[in-house]
Parts: structure tokens; sequence; C-alpha cells
């Protein structure tokens, strides 16, 4: 199967590979797999005080398409606020990098990926707010 | 024996529906199967039976591709049980499990640069066969309580580590090329 242009840009390239602090609680970790292929995906998002994503890193043990979809979704969420970030589908991963049908799991991935790290940020900032609710 | 294709790939072989199988008997009667469905046999008949013969021997093969491996079996047993392991559409799985995986992944990834690549590749190795052993073993018993739902996981899980067994058998080859 020939991979498009844009997938073997990523592919070749990978943009933010690496690793954030997960410890941080400015920093969500989105850790995702793929039955289908045995693919594992991290994705790292860390915002700053006002909320905007500053910097995004990921890790992709699978495919050329499973890594292109991480690094682009890396590309595209910087600069963003976690509500904006939440509205990014497969469909606009898939389209932009033209994944043919077979590969639509991997943008789907993806998609899962960011989810799981807002919902992990989202869970460390409301227990921190909660204890210092408690707190004061 | 004559060959049904609307039976489940258990029944065309006479075995019993099951993740337990006889492996020698599954082999015995594939053969069975393949001599009677050899084109040689077909060769005077009429197109339609020949038509028929070779989709038949298409289907055997299939099934006996599918029960021949344990973790192909194990998926098709639960499609009988009408579940499906959704691999492409569910991608939540147990977080610690994931994180274990990423750094299987991780230990692979670096063992070509280990003072000792061989040793490094047999640990991962030794590792993923206990992991393996496990999955199996909870397969089975998940089966025989028909916990479908506990098998399901199991299953889906056991995917990971056939991929990461492919991805230590590529990573010894390159080892040995070199």
């Amino acid at each position: 199967m020939a991979y498009s242009d844009k997938v073997l840009d990523h592919y070749e390239n990978p943009r933010n590979v690496g690793v954030l602090d997960k410890d941080d609680p400015n920093v969500g970790t989105g850790m995702v797999g793929a039955p289908a292929c045995g693919d594992v995906m991290r994705l790292q998002i860390k915002i700053n005080d006002d909320g905007i994503i500053e910097d995004a890193k990921f890790k992709t043990y699978g495919c050329g398409s499973a890594i292109a979809s991480s690094s682009l979704v890396t590309e595209m969420v910087k600069g963003k606020t976690l509500d904006e970030v939440g509205e990014i589908r497969n469909k606009h991963i898939a389209d932009e990098l033209a994944l043919p049908p077979v590969k639509i799991h991997c943008s789907v991935l993806a998609e899962d990926a960011i989810a799981a790290a807002i919902a992990d940020i989202k869970a460390k900032r409301a227990a921190r707010d909660g204890s210092e609710a408690v707190a004061s | 024996m004559h060959v049904d294709l609307s039976k489940n790939f258990f029944d065309l072989f006479g075995l019993a529906v099951g993740f337990t199988i006889d492996n020698a008997t599954l082999v015995t009667r594939f053969q069975d199967l393949q001599k009677q469905l050899h084109p040689d046999k077909f060769v005077s008949k009429p197109d339609s039976d020949r038509r028929w013969s070779m989709q038949a021997a298409s289907h055997v093969n299939e099934a006996y591709q599918t029960l021949s491996n344990e973790l192909r079996r194990a998926v098709y047993l639960l499609k009988l049980q009408g579940v499906s392991i959704d691999e492409e559409t569910d991608t939540q799985m147990s977080p610690m499990f994931l994180m274990e995986q990423m750094e299987n992944r991780e230990a692979l990834e670096m063992a070509p640069n280990a003072s000792d690549p061989f040793a490094a590749l047999d640990a991962v190795r030794r590792q993923l066969k206990v992991s393996t052993a496990e999955q199996v073993s909870a397969f089975e018993q998940a089966c025989t309580k028909a916990q479908w739902d506990h098998a399901r996981t199991v299953a889906r899980q056991w995917q990971f580590l056939d991929k990461l067994n492919q991805e230590v058998r590529s990573t010894e080859e390159q080892l040995d090329d070199q």
C-alpha cells in the first residue's frame, strides 16, 4: 500500500516525539491502544496558566499511519484551548493525511488519545481544585 | 465426510466448539478434506462442481488457518458467541496494561543498542512468553465459565502481545543479519 506524501513526511520527520512529566499538574497524558494492529500511542499535552496548550509530545509504536496521525495531532493542538482541541475529530486527521479506509482506525486512535489526555488534565484539575476548596 | 460450507469451522472438522482442541485431529481432518477437494478429483466434473470444489477448498483453508492459531481461534470462538472484540473502534484499554506495553516496546527498541543485544532481546522474549501463557490460561478459564466479557478483554490484550511477538522476531532477524 502506498502512503501519501504527508504520511511519509510525518513518518520520516516526526514532530514532537518525546515525553513530558506525567506528574506535572499542567500535563495531561493520554494512552490508547488499537487491538486491530497492537499499536500503542502516548499523547501528552501541557497547558499554561491561560489554559492554552503550549507543548505536546507523543510516542507511538505502530505503523506509518499511526505515527503520522499522532505527529500531526501534536502540531494541531499547540496554541489551542482544551475545548478547541476537544473538537478535533478523526476525520480531520484522516482527511489531512489522505488516509486510505484500512488506515482510518489510526486516526481514530489519535482522536481517542487527545480525548484521554484532556480527560486526564481535567481530572487532575478537579482533584486539585477539590483539595484547595477543602483547604480554604 | 461431506463438506458443508454452512457449518462453523469447528463443526467442519468434527471438533467440539471450544478453545481447547486436539491439534492432531485438526491436522488429520484438514488433510482428509484437502484430499477430497483436490482439483484432480474434479477435472472431469461439470463446471459448477469445479467451482464449488475451489470455493470449498478455500473455505477449508481459512478454517484451518483460523483454528490452528490460538489467538485467531480465540477471536473466532468469541465471534461464534456473538462477541466482537471491536478491534478497530474500541481503543479503551486498561491504562496499566498499556503502560506495560509501552515499556515492553521501549525495551525492545533499546535491545539492539544494549552491550549484549541478544541477551536484552532474550529478556524481552522471556517476559513475553510468560505474559502470553497468562493470557492463554485466562482465556481458557473465562471460556470454561462462559464469562464472555472477560474473555473479550483477554483476547483484546492478547492481540498486543501477538504484535510484540512479531516485532521481537523481526528485531531478531535484523540482529542475525548484522
